[in-house]
């Protein structure tokens, strides 16, 4: 030991022993769970991507990592890009690369100028023996040979190229080095085309004892980052692609799935209630949300789902927790500004450092991507509470196939935190009132509150009903919401005839009802007796049309019969023809 | 066209590897025909001195670097090939 003091104890004792004895850890949040535990320790690992793909970046991390958290060494040939711009590139992710360049991490130049004069054969043997040199100077474990794809151009001869990827492979295997290679996808020599001109993995592949492909492209418009393990010698990995982010920190890798939850973290009182926001919906759900707990509100545009969300917001704040609010819909002093409107004051908890109101756009990544986000930002403001508006917005552009697993893991997480979840969920305008959800996450969700428009009397009034409350006696009747400036609250709603009554259909009907009792029970005598009158006429249309209907019937039958009786006479009469003509039987 | 320069090469090889061989056989035939009296030859094997191949930014092997007269050039390869070399070494044939 140097007796230099690290900032985390934690890593400190994992030094000079590594964490396990098969695999190199990237330390890359997530890789290492697909992985079950990072890279084959000592053995070749090939990343395979187009330009841009995030494959030089994860190399780096990786040997990065290994430095960092494990004490190992590590050497970065760099044949595309010049040292110096790596190192720049990689400023951003804060992982002092100067301060390691000391010691731990060494990168070699090895671009070729352009125009480079050849004459005859050559090869990487030189440049082997150069670099393992340096390998046992500094004692490294891990070494990163980057865009190897660039130098076997330079061979100019498959069968040479094939010869160097063999030699480079060998000399890694001798060297007892965790290696990496980075290769771009579709370079001419890791891929042969069959017979059905489709793409073959190349020599480089079979070689490798770990290959990870990754992959950048646009869905919809909406730039998505996968990778996925191809293969790995001797050990198991998740074969699906996973969905990666390039994020403040380095790679970050979706996928790594919460083990099955254990239920809230220890000292959460899961009986504890959280207020609504809405003295009147805390009472309707027997004394509000329970913590931890995820809530889901679903509704057309425009039914005060985002005022609901507000009211939570605030009533958390003001038990002094911290909440983060994201909002894909509006801006954030939008949001602000309209919650103001009907009494909801957030800018002074923003103010505090108490809320945390993030305007993010939806169409700006994949659901997994969001996920993490979301996860990050509740992780660095230590969020108690959160509120996502509208989480439908998860399964926007393209993203419908995961957004489901991904709102049920965002669930799972909260669940796991202990933090209380609400989500609102826009519906389709279908005209259709279908309380269902585009995520489905309304199945999951431990309370369902759902928010309707009902149009009656040129009026159009805000409805609300509880759907389920796991764990709580409940109000089944739908309320009117009245939004005002002097905030949210909800009214009762008044039924008859079996229908729900709202605003000022509501309120005449409340001062009316005593006197329109009997005047409404004649009207509907008269009504009824209307209704019986219309009934026996067409009970008499009825028969006259069945009357109809068998006559037609038995004309048809009448006819049909008449056809038959016409053929039978006809094939007679031919029959006697023949016998009359003397014609062989057939 | 009395003082003709003086040539000083640097050759980089990778041990007993054949194409370092031809290579070294290769320059030393072309100096005899093209630079009789007027050429040095320094053989460097990259497995003795690898720190110098790396200051020296030498990968591929085997590696010619013409040193003088400046400013230096370099060719990879097993030199079989005399027309790029001669044009690089600015000889005409």
């Amino acid at each position: 030991m140097n007796g230099k003091v690290t900032l985390n104890p934690k890593l400190n004792s994992n030094r000079h022993q590594p964490s396990n004895p098969l695999k190199a850890r990237t330390g890359i949040e997530g890789f290492d769970e697909i992985t079950n535990g990072g890279l084959p320790r000592g053995r070749t690992t090939l990343f395979e991507g187009g330009p841009g793909s995030g494959k030089t970046l994860m190399a780096l991390e990786t040997l990065v990592n290994g430095a960092r958290l494990d004490n190992e060494p590590g050497i970065f040939v760099a044949f595309e890009e010049s040292a110096e711009r790596i190192v720049a590139n990689a400023a951003q992710f804060g992982w002092d690369l100067v301060a390691l360049q000391k010691k731990k991490l060494f990168f070699l130049d090895a671009q070729q100028a352009p125009d480079l004069v050849q004459s005859g054969r050559f090869d990487l043997g030189g440049m082997l023996a150069t670099i393992g040199a340096k390998a046992r100077e500094m004692n490294a474990k891990r070494i990163v040979f980057d865009a190897i794809d660039v130098v076997l151009a330079l061979l100019n001869d498959p069968a040479a190229e094939r010869r160097e990827i063999y030699r480079l492979h060998e000399w890694l295997l001798a060297s007892g080095m965790t290696g990496i290679i980075t290769s771009k996808t579709g370079s001419l020599y890791w891929y042969g085309m069959n017979a059905a001109n489709r793409p073959q993995p190349g020599f480089m592949q079979f070689m490798v004892d770990c290959a990870v492909m990754l992959n950048h492209e646009m869905v919809k418009g909406v730039s998505q980052r996968n990778l996925r393990v191809v293969k790995y010698r001797g050990s198991s990995f998740s074969e699906n692609e996973s969905p990666f982010l390039i994020g403040s920190g380095g790679l970050q890798v979706a996928g790594a799935r919460e083990m099955g939850h254990t239920g809230a973290p220890k000292g959460t009182d899961i009986d504890e209630r959280v207020s609504s926001g809405v003295a009147r919906l805390d009472a309707m759900l027997g004394g509000g949300y329970y913590r931890g707990a995820g809530v889901l509100i679903t509704g057309f545009p425009g039914t005060a789902k985002t005022t609901l969300a507000g009211a939570f917001a605030e009533a958390a704040c003001q038990r002094g927790e911290r909440t983060l609010f994201i909002s894909y819909d509006s801006d954030a002093n939008e949001v602000i500004r309209n919650l103001a409107s009907v009494h909801i004051h957030l800018k002074r908890f923003v103010k505090k450092g108490l809320l945390r109101l993030v305007s993010a756009r939806a169409v700006a990544g994949s659901a997994e991507i969001h996920f993490m986000q979301i996860r990050n930002l509740a992780k660095e403001h230590e969020a108690r509470c959160v509120v996502i508006d509208p989480v439908s917005a998860l399964a926007k552009a393209g993203n419908e196939g995961s957004a489901y697993s991904v709102a049920e893991r965002l669930l799972d997480w909260t669940k796991k935190t202990g933090i209380t979840l609400f989500c609102s969920s826009l519906l389709q305008e279908s005209g259709q009132d279908r309380e269902g959800t585009p995520l489905q996450i309304s199945t999951i969700a431990d309370t369902w509150i759902h928010l309707t428009y009902l149009v009656h009397a040129g009026e159009r009034n805000r409805g609300l009903s509880i759907i389920k409350s796991r764990g709580t006696a409940h109000s089944n009747q739908v309320r009117e919401l009245i939004l005002s400036s002097s905030g949210v609250t909800l009214a009762d709603a008044y039924t008859a005839g079996g229908e729900v009554l709202m605003g000022t259909l509501r309120w005449e009907k409340e001062r009316a009802v005593e006197a329109a009792r009997d005047e409404s029970q004649l009207a509907a005598k008269q009504q009824r007796q209307a209704i019986e009158a219309e009934e026996a006429e067409i009970e008499v249309q009825l028969k006259n049309l069945q009357h109809t209907l068998e006559m037609k019937r038995l004309q048809k039958q009448a006819l049909s019969r008449r056809e038959t009786d016409h053929t039978a006479e006809l094939t007679s009469s031919r029959s006697h023809m023949r016998e009359l003509r003397g014609v062989d039987a057939t | 066209m009395n003082k003709l320069p003086h040539f000083k090469f640097r050759l980089y090889v990778a041990g007993d590897a054949s194409n370092s061989m031809e290579a070294i056989s290769n320059l030393k035939a072309l100096c005899r025909d093209h630079l009789p009296e007027r050429h040095e030859i320094e053989i460097v094997d990259v497995f003795r001195e690898p720190k110098r191949a790396m200051a020296e930014g030498v990968l591929l092997t085997p590696m010619l670097l013409r040193v003088s007269p400046e400013p230096t050039r370099r060719i990879v390869g097993d030199l079989s090939q005399i027309k790029p070399l001669m044009q690089m070494l600015e000889l005409h044939l």
